[in-house]
């Protein structure tokens, strides 16, 4: 026995090392038709690992402090050495996770992977989605531009619209009457320990519970059913390490190269990653002539808008626009179509994920643009059109004409 | 309740906003070359002779004109009026106070006008002072009406008068007229304002040369592992059908 052997083995009998390895990856048996959209997850995982990373070099120059915060940024992009290209990753980062995890969710409609037997990785991983938009809003916050400043006081305000408590409510959150340097470290606080925390916990328990039941995959078919009599192995799964290893390497890097075309070349993306507006302090007597958040918030942000007042109270607008998230929970028992992937799924539903499509695009698009009458009122059209996918889903999903599944993935 | 009010009130009206202050005022391009380190040094030395005594660049070290190919000792000897040290920011005399009963306003720290504003809007901006009595400067803007600034470049643009136009019952300004000659021909205050801004364009982000020329190698290294992972991937599945 080699000295290596013998270590592992002394390693084995104290801790499943041998046993964790194969059981997520060189004997973790994924489909092998994976196709373009399923780079995204381990793209996801990748960004995770990026934003802890960057993010803990720039907690060592940053300074959680109304007045020095704005100051302790630029530090970071003049001073430090290599401060801009770390702050730029993180800036980079925020935006492409949200294209990461974006992409991966319409893997997931796309595909049905949200069906039985994979409810749960579906509800972990829309806790997942909450706990990043809530990572990215108070991350927003800390470089105490105006836009940070504004962004926030419009979203703090929402809680103001919760009858009763409201009031009460957005001074709790706040911690002061305005948004200040109470509100600053308390986000700071949240952005970088504790909402990390839930979230690496949440991307555990999604890895759990895939590798618990397996993967999906772009047939929708459940490879488990068809498995080698002695070895036991899926016929169609092939182990995740070294086959998804070195296929995942390639989508890594085509989207570093990506990344850093952006981050290198163009690292506000045209005021899409970072807002011209946010170059400027923040200054709690001086509105910006346009508040808008972020690119990856305007969908919600739009249904938001477009519910009108009811008794002078933006309340049920609050209420739609978190409704547009929560439904997506209830997603695995909405859809009672007898197939998961659309390859075999009947028109209706590909008409619905195209309308589902082109509405939370489209509400994209109006939530960075001021409101007009006219926008909000193709802002509600979209909204019935957001939420129809969903609602509507028991019944369009179960009279719609499937084809019939294959036994065997296709390839 | 009040406040969610006030923003909500103030989103509608975002666009009457952005019309009222002027972001339909054509702006010219500004001619920016990063590059050209002689310029660069030209715009540094109008900043620090003309900006700096209102405006400061609080985030911006005189040291780091070096990189503008210029030595300490160069910095020390023409630039530094403001301060003691190389090593030191870019701060301002003038107190906040004085500032605020002289202008209304403290004039905004300039380190990263260029990345809030723009290049063409600065650009623009510093050539379009005119003459208006009405302004207790007695100066005014054609890309920020009102402003609080008064045209500092006078003496080199010389004044600048508005040309009317009627556009039915209104009048408005068509263009601006050379009133009275400066001490430099409106050619070479154009270059000299070209200086200035291209300077504050790269004051904005001095690390951004370098940031794009490393981009260039890291994407050239990713092409070429681009290569090695696509053969790595192709070879280990060969045998999968």
């Amino acid at each position: 026995m080699s000295a290596l052997q013998k270590l592992m083995t002394w390693v084995d009998d104290r801790f499943p090392l041998t046993a964790t390895y194969k059981a997520h990856l060189s004997e973790y048996y994924a489909p092998k038709n994976f196709n373009f959209w399923y780079f995204f997850g381990s793209l996801a995982l990748l960004v995770l690992v990026l934003q802890i990373v960057t993010g803990i070099f720039l907690t060592m120059n940053y300074k959680p402090d109304a007045a020095l915060a704005f100051a302790s940024v630029e530090y970071i992009m003049r001073d430090v050495d290599w401060g801009w290209l770390i702050r730029y990753m993180h800036s980079t980062g925020a935006s492409m996770f949200f294209v990461v995890v974006y992409l991966h969710m319409f893997r997931g409609l796309m595909y049905g992977s949200y069906r039985k037997p994979r409810e749960l990785i579906w509800i972990f991983g829309v806790l997942i989605y909450l706990a990043l938009m809530a990572e990215a809003f108070m991350g927003y916050l800390l470089p105490w531009g105006q836009m940070s400043f504004w962004g926030a006081q419009v979203i703090i305000n929402l809680f103001a619209a919760v009858p009763f408590i409201g009031d009460d409510l957005s001074l709790w959150i706040r911690g002061d009457y305005v948004i200040g340097d109470a509100t600053l470290n308390r986000f700071f606080a949240f952005h970088v320990i504790a909402v990390p925390l839930v979230l690496l916990m949440l991307v555990v328990v999604h890895l759990v519970a895939l590798h618990e039941v397996g993967s999906n995959n772009p047939d929708g078919v459940e490879i488990k059913k068809h498995k080698d009599p002695v070895t036991h192995i899926p016929l169609d799964g092939i182990p995740f390490h070294p086959y998804y290893t070195v296929k995942d390497i390639v989508g890594v890097v085509v989207f570093l190269m990506i990344f850093t075309a952006i981050l290198f070349f163009t690292p506000e993306m045209g005021g899409w990653f970072l807002e011209k507006d946010n170059f400027v302090p923040a200054d709690p007597f001086k509105t910006p002539e346009h508040i808008a958040p972020l690119w990856y918030f305007t969908p919600f942000y739009a249904i938001l808008r477009a519910v009108p007042p009811l008794f002078g109270s933006q309340f049920p607008g609050v209420v739609a626009m978190g409704a547009a998230i929560v439904v997506m929970f209830f997603l695995p028992w909405l859809d009672r179509s007898p197939v998961k992937s659309i390859r075999y799924r009947g028109p209706i539903y590909k008409a619905m994920l195209a309308i589902f499509i082109v509405a939370f695009i489209g509400l994209g698009y109006l939530g960075t643009q001021p409101s007009t009458p006219i926008a909000t009122w193709i802002a509600r059209v979209f909204s019935v059109m957001y939420f129809s996918f969903f609602l509507l889903m028991p019944w369009y999903t179960a009279i719609d004409k499937t084809k019939p599944e294959p036994e065997r993935v296709t390839g | 309740m009040k406040r969610f009010k006030t923003i909500l009130f103030m989103l509608a009206a975002a666009p009457v906003l952005a019309l009222a202050s002027g972001h339909d005022v054509h702006l010219d391009k500004a001619p920016i070359d990063l590059a050209d380190h002689e310029s660069l040094q030209r715009g540094a030395r109008v900043f620090v002779n003309q900006c700096l005594n209102c405006h400061s660049a609080g985030y911006m070290r005189y040291s780091r004109l070096q990189d503008l190919g210029l030595t300490e000792d160069q910095i020390k000897e023409n630039l530094l009026f403001a301060a003691e040290k190389p090593g030191e920011t870019m701060a301002v005399a003038m107190s906040k106070a004085n500032a605020k009963s002289w202008f209304g306003a403290t004039p905004p720290d300039l380190t990263v006008i260029s990345r809030s504003r723009g290049a063409d809007w600065l650009y623009t901006y510093l050539r379009s002072f005119y003459r208006d009595d009405s302004r207790p400067t007695g100066w005014n803007n054609l890309v920020f009406d009102k402003v609080g600034m008064p045209h500092v470049l006078w003496s080199l643009q010389g004044e600048m008068v508005a040309v009317h136009k009627k556009v039915g019952e209104h009048e408005v300004i068509d263009h601006l007229e050379l009133a009275k000659p400066g001490s430099v021909t409106l050619a070479q205050y154009d270059g000299m304002v070209a200086d200035l801004v291209n300077y504050l364009v790269w004051m904005g982000e001095p690390a951004k040369m370098q940031r794009q020329q490393l981009g260039l190698l890291v994407l050239g290294f990713l092409a070429v592992f681009f290569v090695v992972a696509y053969y790595l991937k192709k070879e280990f599945w060969k045998d999968i059908h």
